[in-house]
């Protein structure tokens, strides 16, 4: 494992945290995080996906939304409102998918700690309850039968 | 929240099979009934169905309900979550953070290029010598 690599952990019943390294200042992972032209650029998911439509209205109160599309005509949208926003160390918003059951409020929380020019960025995702994270980690995890299939496939071929 | 040891043992056993392998890749494309996935392979049929039996067990395959020929079905579910729920949602994450480094790092080039420019225009200009 690379010093960098994604961590993710499960430590509690409601809770999902990732933890990722990156070689920028916070400031600058904090303006990637939050202004729509530099979010449409990495936050897209599986390969194959686009983020047609992100709006953020950067301020306590204020609302986000993105949309993601395939070539498949498949359309994925996701939104929320900002509760804190305390730049560049801490950004908390609720956060709902638009076509999946996420079981109530899930409350995304994230916090950049900078350290000699590289910043720790910690994501913690808490749900509304326990059946509401598995599903969300599911949803991620087998996406589409059609995936399922095809990954069965290959490894079936090996 | 993981599938239970037990349940991954028996998911990883039937999987060891080559034969059980073909099998499943068979039902990938479709259902299918014991006589034609016995075809392929130079087995019996009771050969075969005691293949479908472990895979039956594992929770890979199901059985249809039609009376006379009860096709078989894959079921892929069990085998995704063999295959860690929690690691696949860590490499479609990985994905999106492999992407913001490259956008972070044309980041820091474009700040970069920009605190140059701005030296330069208070870079005090070499002075031209006086000549007597």
């Amino acid at each position: 494992m690379t010093p960098k690599a994604l961590k993710v952990t499960t430590p509690s019943e409601r809770e999902l945290v990732m933890t990722r390294e990156f070689s920028a200042s916070r400031g600058m992972v904090f303006d990637a995080l939050t202004q729509p032209e530099l979010l449409q650029r990495w936050l897209l998911g599986p390969p194959g996906w686009t983020m047609p439509v992100c709006e953020v209205d950067l301020r306590v109160g204020g609302t986000y939304r993105y949309v993601w599309a395939n070539a498949d005509g498949g359309k994925m949208g996701m939104g929320g409102t900002f509760r804190e926003i305390v730049r560049p160390s801490r950004i908390v918003a609720t956060e709902r998918y638009e076509d999946y059951w996420t079981g109530g409020e899930t409350v995304v929380t994230m916090e950049l700690v900078e350290t000699r020019g590289t910043t720790t960025l910690s994501t913690t995702v808490r749900y509304a309850s326990q059946e509401a994270r598995d599903a969300a980690l599911k949803m991620g995890a087998t996406k589409g039968l059609e995936a399922s299939y095809h990954r069965l496939e290959e490894l079936l071929k090996a | 929240m993981k599938p239970t040891s037990y349940a991954l043992d028996a998911i990883f056993a039937a999987l060891a099979d080559p034969t059980r392998r073909a099998i499943l890749a068979r039902l990938a494309h479709g259902d299918a009934a014991v006589a034609e996935l016995a075809e392929p392979f130079d087995m019996s049929q009771p050969a075969i169905s005691k293949h479908l039996k472990v895979l039956e067990r594992a929770g890979l395959i199901s059985r249809g309900r039609e009376a006379q020929r009860r096709p078989r079905r894959l079921e892929p579910h069990p085998l995704a979550e063999a295959t860690d729920w929690i690691e696949r949602y860590r490499r479609l994450w990985e994905a999106n953070y492999k992407r913001l480094d490259a956008v972070l790092q044309e980041m820091k080039s474009k700040e970069k290029k920009t605190v140059e420019a701005l030296l330069e225009t208070v870079k005090p200009k070499p002075r031209k010598r006086r000549t007597r």
